[in-house]
């Protein structure tokens, strides 16, 4: 782990970092912190992909914006993480966004889940956010520089997209029978996928203070989720967790297909540039 | 206009409850961006928002993503009183001719500083 101490030289918290930054760092990460940054690249990338289908479908032209604005705070996320993971295989973010299979892809199963309508996105969008959020809260203390900067840029991003989510949440709960019964329904089919957020893995024991354990993350999530909740007149949903695995390659039937549409570009013309 | 189809549903049909109304459009607001410290707000535009918080937060998407502004007002479009277009000719009327709206047409007097 003093190999990833030893990084960064360049890279301190507060500086605003540029992927193009991360790609020129003379030190490599080990491989497990490589891995990791995966996790949280990989992440970020099918959530932003997924969001970007409402562009054009949004309930209002606001929220296209809205929505589209997320999806690309998230594209700007999974970039760092990327590049930074790839330093330690001499791979590009894009050799890793558009050249991997989908076994080889770490991310979790919840971000995966189809947009569904309006409602069943924030419903995703309010679990995603507030995971995020107290995630790169504590990851902005790793002792890893670069993923500590990492953090620190998103964070405050991220923060943007819990409060947009809680802020629908609580319209969408309160608005017309027809919203509130939306909400409940979207909430319902997102929940089984909370529970991987927060599986350790073995991964984790390796990293030490580099990581953040998710376990750890697990109470203040669940406080946050009651707060707004409680305000909104919603229960928590009551439903068994699904059997997740994405940070072992392990995926559901969708990602395939977003695959496919992200990759297709790259994959038929490689080295295309505009 | 029936079902919900501009919600990108895939998932969840509503219940079928016979032909919906037509979904109200939600109300304007509009805009005024503070630039720096010491500047007042000006105009930037309007957007519609269902409610005044997120119409705040519409505005910042919308007007300040790339460092356009330290503050933001929104007001009800309906909130703000305007002139009436139609009375353009007797509302602003040229001044020309009427050079004894402005000062310079005084002769001032003598002694008198800071004028």
């Amino acid at each position: 782990m003093s190999e990833a101490n030893a990084s960064a030289t360049r890279i301190t918290p507060g500086n605003a970092l540029r992927p193009e930054d991360i790609a020129l760092l003379e030190t490599k990460p080990a491989d497990a912190v490589a891995q990791y940054a995966l996790w949280l690249g990989d992440d970020a990338l099918i959530l932003a992909q997924r969001l970007g289908w409402w562009i054009s479908r949004a309930p209002e032209l606001e929220e296209d914006v809205a929505l589209g604005n997320i999806a690309l705070d998230q594209i700007g996320h999974a970039r760092s993480f990327l590049t930074y993971a790839g330093r330690a295989w001499d791979k590009t973010e894009d050799d890793l966004a558009y050249f991997r299979r989908e076994p080889e892809f770490r991310s979790v199963h919840l971000v995966e889940q189809p947009n569904g309508d309006f409602a069943r996105t924030i419903a995703r969008q309010f679990v995603v956010a507030l995971y995020q959020w107290e995630l790169y809260s504590r990851l902005v203390d790793s002792s890893d520089p670069t993923l500590a900067a990492i953090a620190a840029k998103a964070v405050k991003e991220v923060d943007y997209h819990r409060d947009h989510s809680i802020q629908w949440t609580l319209r969408l709960a309160q608005g017309t029978d027809e919203s509130r019964r939306r909400m409940i329904a979207g909430l319902k089919l997102t929940w089984p996928y909370v529970e991987e957020l927060f599986t350790d893995h073995p991964l984790v024991n390796e990293l030490g203070d580099i990581a953040v354990r998710p376990s750890s993350l697990r109470s203040s999530f669940d406080e946050a989720v009651k707060l707004v909740l409680d305000e909104a007149d919603l229960e928590l949903p009551d439903v068994p967790g699904a059997i997740g695995g994405g940070r072992q390659g392990l995926h559901s039937e969708h990602l395939g297909y977003i695959l496919a549409e992200l990759q297709v570009l790259a994959r038929e013309y490689p080295g295309a540039s505009w | 206009m029936t079902g919900g189809s501009t919600t990108g549903d895939d998932g969840a049909k509503a219940p079928s409850s016979g032909p919906q109304e037509p979904r109200e459009a939600w109300p304007l607001w509009e805009v005024f961006v503070r630039s720096s410290r010491g500047l007042s707000h000006v105009h930037a535009g309007s957007l519609h928002a269902p409610d005044a918080q997120m119409a705040v937060r519409n505005a910042r998407d919308l007007y300040t993503r790339r460092n356009e502004g330290v503050s933001l007002w929104v007001v009800p479009a309906t909130s703000i009183v305007t002139s009436d277009p139609d009375a353009k000719d007797q509302f602003f009327e040229s001044p020309q001719g009427k050079d004894y709206r402005h000062a310079t047409y005084y002769t001032k007097s003598e002694g008198v500083k800071h004028l």
